[in-house]
């Protein structure tokens, strides 16, 4: 190798380190309920072995963003790319307790779940527009895609250049229709998963190699 | 007394001039008041994110509990799946006529392209 190569390779490592983020900080949103923490539970414990945090069929188990640093992500491909997850509140514009109530809560204890899930979704849209490099959007495809919240969500995503992934989550009911949300958004890469059973997660992680790098 | 719900319709030259959290106040203050706000244009997609941030700083337990807002998709619709339809181009990605009112009192009944029916209770939570 010429002394000239050594010095361009060594020069271009050098503003690497320099000009690279560390790791992409990869945001896990969507709406109440859609599987995200499920979700980010397989791709963490697929990659590490551990959990980001517990999962409820009540609305807003997850009240705060978890963020799980330095995820090494292996695609079938054979390329890896090292993550931080940030698993996040369902994202919604109205909280009432009283939803909460149905689920056999206690008054004291819906109020509660209710004022940390307002303060956790002001959270996740503080980090969107501030501290996330790249976003894996879930949705539950056996409800209809052309939520507003999924409407105003993706369009916030695109208006920063976000990278981002879709997912069609819960293809294990009876009722999933993925075909919808792949319709809704032609313009991103959907990828049909059950977070819950684990199916087709490989297609997820080719998929992360090639859109976060 | 005659009941009803107050509408207002907010013209875009209005909005214009407005700051980011002038315009968020102006339909947060008239939606907390329970009124149903009509803007001619709506919020840019960065708008529409502070929107839902003060709205869940808003929310009070037994008080104020969130918005419910709606756009129609326009001719956007017509190419291009459901983002295509609300926005369109790089740059300031503005949403068409939006419908904004107090979660509980205002529902949306049909969104097509051109048109939005919404159906508004005069008491919250009908």
């Amino acid at each position: 190798m010429s002394m000239f190569t050594r010095a361009k390779k060594t020069l271009s490592k050098f503003f690497q380190n320099i000009f690279r983020r560390k790791r992409s900080r990869i945001g896990i949103y969507g709406p109440p309920n859609a599987g995200k923490t499920t979700l980010a539970n397989r791709i963490v414990r697929d990659c590490s072995g551990d959990a980001i945090g517990p999962v409820s069929e009540i609305p807003h188990e997850t009240r705060r963003a978890r963020r799980r640093e330095d995820v090494v992500i292996t695609g079938a491909n054979g390329n890896t790319l090292s993550l931080d997850i940030v698993d996040t509140p369902g994202v919604t514009t109205k909280i009432d307790y009283h939803e909460f109530l149905e689920y056999g809560l206690e008054q004291d204890e819906a109020i509660s779940r209710a004022r940390e899930a307002t303060e956790g979704v002001a959270e996740a849209m503080h980090w969107l527009r501030e501290d996330i490099h790249g976003v894996i959007y879930v949705m539950d495809s056996t409800l209809d895609p052309f939520m507003q919240v999924n409407i105003m969500m993706v369009g916030i995503i695109e208006s920063r250049d976000l990278p981002v992934v879709i997912v069609a989550n819960k293809t294990d009911l009876p009722d999933a229709a993925p075909s919808r949300i792949k319709s809704a958004f032609p313009q991103h890469p959907v990828i049909s998963l059950s977070g819950l059973e684990g199916t087709n997660m490989e297609e997820l992680y080719d998929m992360m190699t090639e859109h976060f790098r | 007394m005659i009941q009803g719900v107050q509408i207002e319709l907010i013209s875009a030259d209005r909005l214009t001039n407005l700051t980011t959290m002038e315009k968020i106040r102006t339909i947060l203050d008239s939606v907390m008041l329970g009124n149903i706000v009509v803007l001619e244009h709506g919020l840019t997609p960065d708008e529409q994110s502070m929107l839902v941030e003060v709205t869940m700083r808003e929310i009070r337990p037994g008080g104020f509990s969130g918005i419910e807002m709606e756009t129609y998709p326009g001719k956007e619709a017509e190419s291009g799946g459901i983002f295509g339809r609300l926005f369109k181009g790089k740059k300031p990605r503005q949403g068409r006529m939006t419908v904004i009112g107090p979660a509980g009192q205002l529902k949306m009944l049909k969104i097509e392209r051109d048109r939005l029916v919404a159906w508004a209770s005069l008491t919250s939570g009908g």
